[in-house]
């Protein structure tokens, strides 16, 4: 009897401890990553499709700050956005561009902890060195804003950290889910840097998104709506529709972009013309769901 | 003419708003009567961009007489038909309105404002020929957004 009570007690600690390590922070190789330079020019375009200001920028401050305060609320409960300004200390100043890459590739902190997935780092993981290194080098030069970030309001267990791990073992997955096609170019923009999916694509109860449902549409990230199902029986529109919007907000009817949507189109109208033509063929090619 | 104009546009959406209303809509005056402005800002921003975008030939006049009526648009008194207590968190799916426009802080009279701006600046040159329409039509979608965006809930 001893003897089972000792072996179900190593089980069960090895069964924790194999499942720590399964779902512990992971991190890049830092000597790869350091050795990267930067084109702060050319993270600017990086910045604009990754829309990092729409969510980072103070919802009553200077958008060309990120000094964050913006609150998002979901059924974990209220994620705020984080400052990511270069301010040295509330910022993300003191970070070395290996941080950097932790956090968009890896969902992981400096100090080594997961981040919640309301900050896209799924997307993002897919985007490639040059793009993250550039990012970085842009961001370094915006201003900075000394407001301390506030802490996410979150509902047990969603505020464990811990669990964030289980969360990637599920759905972190940096292949792209969409075949390449005649769209490459366009699958990257859309899948990594632009992150479309993370708003477009129902998410399941834990929060992952719903791959078989790709663009289907889903409850708006404020709260308030729904964004649109970009599949094939739901958006009508043409490619040079498509790419109409993206640069002028216009719809087909002359309606314009609204709520999130609105900040997305802030950064697809800065990219050059066959960038915009990329995204609209990949959304023409994607598969019929609903 | 512009008074002209201005009267004719004012019965147009009177008439717009009163048609929906009786033909058996029973929803809000206020918000009947905003869609109706929306729908005609739509309809004359449709006849421009359709020109920007090749979708239509470019003729002169017409699309002098749509920037025009967009200007006369930014000129009616639009205070019977903005008010709170008409927003979607006491109408619901009605309106797409949200409450933050009446609140405090609300920056929609300043948006309205450079959209007043932008059409003054779109009929302009809107006789000039479709390459000066393009560039001046973006200011005029940019106040469109600036509005939409933190006034009026995304959609299905």
């Amino acid at each position: 009897m001893r003897r089972l009570l000792i072996i179900t007690a190593f089980g069960a600690i090895a069964t924790l401890a194999g499942g720590l390590w399964v779902t512990r922070p992971l991190t890049v190789d830092a000597d790869t990553v350091s050795a990267i330079e930067g084109n702060a020019a050319a993270g600017e375009m990086v910045f604009a499709l990754g829309s990092c200001a729409s969510c980072h920028t103070s919802p009553d401050g200077d958008k060309a700050v990120l000094a964050g305060g913006r609150e998002f609320t979901t059924d974990f409960g209220t994620f705020v956005a984080p400052n990511i300004s270069p301010d040295m200390l509330n910022g993300i100043g003191n970070w070395s561009q290996v941080d950097f890459f932790n956090a968009l590739r890896q969902g992981t902190s400096p100090d080594g902890k997961h981040y919640f997935p309301a900050f896209p780092y799924a997307s993002y993981a897919r985007m490639t060195d040059t793009d993250v290194a550039n990012l970085w080098a842009y961001m370094a030069t915006l201003p900075s804003s000394d407001q301390p970030s506030q802490s996410h309001r979150l509902t047990f267990p969603f505020n464990m950290r811990a669990g964030v791990g289980v969360w990637k073992a599920l759905y972190f997955r940096t292949a792209f889910v969409q075949p390449a096609g005649d769209t490459e170019r366009g699958r990257y923009l859309a899948e990594a840097i632009g992150h479309c999916a993370e708003c477009h694509t129902p998410r399941t109860a834990l929060g992952g998104l719903q791959n078989n449902r790709w663009m289907a549409g889903a409850p708006d990230p404020s709260g308030k709506g729904k964004t649109p199902g970009l599949s094939p029986a739901q958006l009508k529109w043409s490619a040079d529709d498509i790419a109409y919007y993206l640069e002028t907000g216009l719809t087909p009817d002359f309606d314009s972009a609204g709520g999130g949507m609105a900040a997305v189109i802030e950064g697809t109208s800065k990219l050059p013309p066959e960038d915009r033509a990329a995204i609209a063929a990949y959304i023409k090619a994607l598969p019929a769901t609903e | 003419m512009k008074f002209l104009l201005t009267l004719a546009l004012s019965a147009t959406i009177a008439a717009t708003a009163s048609t929906a209303f009786a033909g058996g809509h029973d929803g809000n005056p206020a918000v009947t009567a905003r869609k109706a402005h929306m729908q005609i800002y739509q309809h004359n921003l449709t006849i421009l961009g359709n020109m920007v975008r090749g979708n239509a030939d470019y003729d002169a006049a017409a699309a002098q007489a749509a920037a025009d009526n967009m200007v006369i648009l930014t000129t009616l008194n639009q205070s019977t038909y903005w008010i709170p207590g008409t927003t979607n968190a006491e109408l619901g799916d009605e309106t797409r309105t949200l409450p933050a426009i009446f609140e405090s802080g609300s920056t929609a009279r300043e948006i309205g404002g450079q959209l007043a701006a932008a059409t003054v600046a779109l009929a302009a040159v809107a006789s000039d020929g479709v390459e000066a329409i393009g560039p001046a039509l973006g200011p005029v979608g940019a106040s469109c957004t600036a509005c939409h965006r933190p006034y009026r809930i995304s959609r299905n």
